[in-house]
């Protein structure tokens, strides 16, 4: 599960920060920050789509490096985020996908 | 070495005269033979930036060879016009008051704004002002993500994260007002074959607080080597007027009264200052925390800071791309 979660925002990391050209073979534990791949608007499209593609929320708290500075800390924060959601908002998502 | 043994709270002080006579003679040189024009124009806003770039200009070219333009709009503080005025009688120089709301207008930057900004707010209206913060970096490390405060007529405050959308739209709605002022600028040099003055100081240039061929556009930017403690030295021995020198740094670019430090910089300027000459001179944090009053963890906050600023300015610094061999220079 965590593979494809990671897959997934690779990929969207690649089509939409890196012009879909991954020339320097992004690692999934890089920092995203060090190598300039995100700055201020860069997280706020991470942020959309996280939101947008595992219907999660994303507190302003939980907006440090510690969650969104590279493809393995986001695809943990996501499954965390994912296991935490209430049993009728997982109901919600299930049906949505479905 | 020398830098990191001698860091202090003085370490950006420095010879005003001396300095003075160095961009007043590097001015005549760029302007009359480099750029081969006759006279500068200097926006004014009452800000102190703006106030020493008019003061060096005309102390270098002579008051009869600079332009002053005031350009207030709709959103403008009381003090802006107010005090834009007050430098221009002071410097005795040429002037021209351009009020720029229809511009704006006639472009759609408010309403553009106004759509943007409802993305987020939908009760924001008619009476509401508005402005956009980012979190301080001193306190966690909360990446640099844009809210919006909005506030409405009976001065209630509303600040939500931006989306995306909601960012970009009003940041590409607010720059048309560094845009037009730029473009009046640039008709007043053409007519009179002047150059355009920019007036960013170090703190601003560096770290990417401008408008793309707004603000950023220029033919001489004489303070951009300059942190902003060293402009307000050079204020008081150019002797710009004491209430713009006490003035508090404002971006004057939203309705809703706004700092340049929640808007952009990390911290104040004086903080700023030296956070940022230590970085560009490799002054270890540990060094630099007792004198600015910070934990060494806050400025390596602020460290990071100043590098994802230089990082996300690179592309506001960089020209026109041409192909090799495209163009005679």
């Amino acid at each position: 599960m965590a593979h494809s979660i990671e897959q997934d925002i690779r990929g969207f990391i690649v089509e939409a920060l890196l012009f879909g050209r991954d020339t320097d073979n992004l690692g999934r534990a890089d920092s995203l920050l060090t190598r300039g791949i995100i700055d201020s608007t860069g997280v706020l499209e991470l942020v959309s789509f996280v939101e947008r593609e595992y219907d999660i929320l994303v507190d302003d708290a939980e907006l440090v490096p510690a969650n969104f500075d590279s493809i393995e800390r986001l695809a943990a924060y996501v499954e965390r985020k994912r296991s935490q959601a209430p049993d009728e908002a997982v109901e919600e998502i299930v049906s949505r996908v479905a | 070495m020398g830098a990191q043994a001698e860091f202090s709270i003085d370490i950006l002080k420095l010879d005003p005269s001396r300095e003075t006579e160095r961009i007043c003679a590097w001015l005549r040189t760029s302007v009359g033979e480099r750029l081969r024009r006759r006279g500068a124009v200097v926006a004014l806003s009452g800000g102190v930036d703006s106030s020493v770039v008019g003061a060096l200009c005309t102390r270098a070219l002579g008051k009869n060879r600079v332009f002053g333009l005031l350009m207030p709009e709709g959103e403008s503080s009381d003090d802006t016009r107010r005090l834009s005025r007050e430098v221009a009688l002071h410097l005795g120089i040429e002037s021209s008051e351009v009020e720029i709301s229809p511009l704006l207008e006639a472009a759609g930057c408010y309403q553009k704004r106004d759509d943007a900004v409802r993305r987020v707010v939908p009760s924001y209206g008619p009476g509401w002002t508005c402005k956009i913060v980012l979190p301080g970096v001193l306190a966690s490390d909360r990446l640099p993500i844009f809210s919006v405060v909005a506030i409405s007529p009976e001065g209630q405050e509303t600040r939500v994260r931006l989306t995306l959308e909601a960012y970009l739209g009003i940041v590409a709605s607010t720059n048309f007002k560094q845009r037009c002022r730029k473009m009046l600028e640039y008709y007043h040099a053409d007519r009179l074959q002047y150059a355009v003055t920019g007036t960013p100081n170090r703190l601003e240039y560096d770290l990417g607080f401008f408008v793309k061929n707004g603000d950023g556009a220029a033919d001489v930017k004489p303070i951009a080597h300059l942190y902003k403690s060293q402009v307000y030295q050079l204020a008081e021995y150019l002797g710009v007027p004491d209430e713009v020198r006490r003035r508090p740094p404002t971006t004057d670019t939203y309705s809703a009264p706004q700092s340049q430090d929640e808007f952009y910089f990390a911290l104040p300027h004086r903080e700023m200052d030296l956070c940022l000459y230590a970085r560009n001179n490799g002054v270890q944090a540990d060094q630099v925390a007792p004198v600015v009053g910070l934990t060494p963890e806050q400025v390596e906050r602020v460290y990071r800071d100043i590098d994802g600023k230089r990082e996300a300015s690179r592309y506001l610094h960089t020209p026109a791309l041409v192909l090799e061999g495209s163009a005679e220079r």
